[in-house]
């Protein structure tokens, strides 16, 4: 245990930010979910009570008869925000007299940073380079992580959760969702502050980044498992392999979406154009966990060889 | 003042407001010679007697000024009615609608991440204003100027470091921020361009902040942006080393990442073209967008909740084409 590499790790002060997103995120995601099971519980209540639901406020908050559903902002919300701004500040001012920013050597082209890694909220894409090439890394995977996240609003089609916590109701939005922030996004930057060391190696927390460490990887490419050497055949073979992809995993996740009666019931609300959206970004989505375990598994570095671009 | 044209009944000190009409000038009346010095001091007197009333009228109440009704164009006393104008009339405050959902003033529901994002939006305008101050964007001097920054400037090493933490909060609470959105589900009708919007905030938040790191012009900031900008080398179509960029004549000095840096190294040029991005044309488009951001919050009819539950029982049946 080198409890002293660990500490230089931690303490370096541009990864200070990921110690807070190592709190902040589980706080929140627990903050969150916590009402919305709240939430659920007085929705199974109402289901099952109808005269019940016709009378109730339909919030967890407390309301009483008399009361007016509407507060003045003036003084109720500024008086929040006005405590809200002096709390950020006092934070911000005891974080910058306590911690200095970094400020390396001049910068010089001829030295090369080891590890050189990019700043912290692209991480994750940088931790991607080692399963992806960067065509795919750099410049595929964030746009359609832009362009996915916007087409959210257009795809969902469930009228249910609008403006209240809940879980039960949006199940499969809600787990897709958490998965893709947190297991994709956040785990994938803690793992590249955190974990990888010189040569983007990994070195489990505790351990020393030895500068000298060679890895021998066999890394192979599916083809040549299947003896197959022919240029076209390869791409063929590729092909085929990613269209098998395609389509099995197509056939999975429209089994997950229309595996409840509830969810049919949002399925059948889509329009053709929806469901073929959803199921692109899904399917994409999903070929990120795919391709790392079989890297990690079987150590296969690419899929399909073309002469033009390699997955 | 041996004038003895006091006749016209008029007290020397005419400078008081002829409004004024006081006892004691009309002592002056008719008077000559000695009695007329006294008037003058009798007038000045009560003058001054006069602007202490006044003074202390202004003290005990200067909302009753002309000035400060000028300034503030409405009463602010504790009727309900004075309470939303003060919010409604002024210009920062009335993004505010007058009132607002009881249950949303608590804490719990928005995370209040929004507006402190915002918040640390402004706060970084301003320590970034000031650090433009004393920083040029030239590969000569910069790193100098960073060196000078903490060693020489009243509390230069404080305003670098809160415009440093300060980014790095903002990009954290944005991306909370999103998930609070996207967990509560306001991002559903009538609100989903307001997600848009959102993400295009996200990501312009995210290339501050990447712009930002060169221009030290440090090891660190120098590293990752070689890191960041080498992927555009592998833009497809578009960069020399991406699928199907040779093939349409992309060499490292026609290419994205050409224009990207303005050279096919990071060098002077690319720490110019990042100062501007980061300095005047970045915050420019960001801050239109989140003004069109609170302006759609409005429009979309204020914050999404916390609503009333709906129950499966209640969906309605969409109308298929
Ligand atoms: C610079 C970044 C941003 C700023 C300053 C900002 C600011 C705000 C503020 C002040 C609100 C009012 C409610 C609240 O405080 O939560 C709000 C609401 C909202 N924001 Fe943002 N936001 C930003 C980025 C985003 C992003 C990245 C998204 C989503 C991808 C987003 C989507 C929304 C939506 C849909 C609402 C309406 C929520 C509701 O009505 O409950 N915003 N934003």
């Amino acid at each position: 245990m080198d409890l002293h590499q660990l500490w230089t790790i931690l303490s370096l002060p541009d990864n200070v930010p990921i110690v807070l997103l190592l709190f902040v995120v589980p706080f929140y995601t627990w903050y969150g979910l916590r009402q919305a099971f709240a939430n659920d519980r007085l929705i199974a209540q109402l289901e099952g009570d109808p005269a019940m639901a016709k009378t109730h406020h339909r919030k967890v908050q407390p309301f009483k008869t008399g009361w007016t559903r509407e507060v003045h902002v003036w003084p109720y919300l500024l008086r929040i925000e006005f405590l809200a701004a002096i709390i950020v500040t006092v934070i911000l001012m005891v974080w910058s007299i306590t911690l200095n920013a970094p400020l390396e050597e001049p910068s010089n082209p001829t030295l090369t940073m080891n590890p050189s890694k990019a700043p912290w909220y692209f991480l994750g894409l940088q931790e991607m380079l080692v399963y992806f090439d960067p065509w795919m890394a750099g410049v595929v995977m964030p746009s359609l992580i832009i362009v996915g996240l916007m087409v959210i609003p257009y795809i969902d089609t469930n009228p249910l959760g609008n403006g209240y916590y809940t879980y039960k109701q949006r199940k499969f939005s809600i787990l897709t969702f958490i998965f893709g922030f947190i297991v994709l996004w956040v785990s994938m930057i803690v793992i590249g502050t955190l974990i990888r060391g010189p040569g983007w190696m990994w070195f489990w927390p505790g351990t020393t980044w030895d500068h000298n460490r060679l890895i021998f990887e066999v890394n192979r490419d599916l083809p040549d498992l299947f003896g197959i050497t022919g240029r076209v055949a390869k791409i063929i073979f590729g092909a085929i392999v990613v269209g098998l992809y395609l389509g099995a995993a197509g056939v999975a996740i429209h089994k997950l979406i229309t595996k409840t009666a509830f969810n049919r019931k949002i399925y059948a609300r889509m329009s053709v154009l929806q469901y073929i959206v959803m199921q692109t970004f899904l399917v994409i989505m999903l070929a990120l966990p795919v391709k790392i375990l079989i890297r990690l598994m079987f150590r296969i570095k690419y899929i399909w060889v073309t002469p033009w671009f390699n997955i | 003042m041996a004038d003895t044209n006091g006749h016209d009944g008029k007290p020397a000190s005419a400078g008081t407001p002829a409004a004024g009409g006081n006892g004691a000038s009309g002592s002056g009346n008719g008077g000559n010679g000695g009695s007329k010095l006294q008037a003058v001091i009798a007038g000045a007197k009560a003058t001054q007697t006069r602007a202490i009333e006044e003074l202390k009228e202004t003290v005990k109440a200067p909302e009753k000024t002309d000035v400060w009704k000028s300034v503030l164009r409405v009463k602010h006393d504790e009727t309900p009615r004075s309470r939303a104008l003060g919010v409604l009339s002024n210009v920062f405050l009335h993004l505010h609608p007058a009132k607002i959902n009881r249950d949303a003033v608590a804490y719990n529901y928005t995370w209040g991440m929004g507006g402190m994002t915002f918040y640390v939006y402004i706060t970084l305008v301003f320590t970034g204003t000031l650090l433009m101050f004393y920083y040029h964007p030239s590969k000569i001097v910069a790193f100098r100027d960073i060196l000078y920054l903490e060693s020489d400037v009243p509390f230069g090493k404080l305003l670098r470091n809160m415009h440093r933490w300060g980014a790095h909060l903002m990009v954290i609470m944005v991306e909370l921020h999103m998930f609070r959105v996207f967990l509560t589900g306001s991002y559903k009708k009538p609100r989903e361009f307001n997600w848009v919007v959102g993400v295009l905030l996200l990501v312009l938040t995210l290339l501050l902040s990447f712009t930002g790191y060169l221009l030290p012009d440090d090891q660190l900031g120098f590293w990752a942006v070689t890191v960041g900008t080498n992927m555009a080398r592998a833009t497809p179509l578009l960069g020399h080393a991406g699928p199907f960029g040779p093939q349409l004549g992309m060499t490292p000095f026609n290419d994205v990442r050409f224009g990207l840096l303005g050279g096919s190294i990071v060098d002077a040029n690319a720490l110019l073209r990042a100062y501007i991005w980061h300095c005047v044309a970045i915050p420019i488009i960001a801050s239109a967008f989140m003004v069109v951001h609170f302006w759609r919050v409005r429009k979309d009819g204020g914050i999404s909740g916390p609503a009333p539950v709906m129950l499966e029982s209640e969906i309605k049946d969409v109308k298929k084409i």
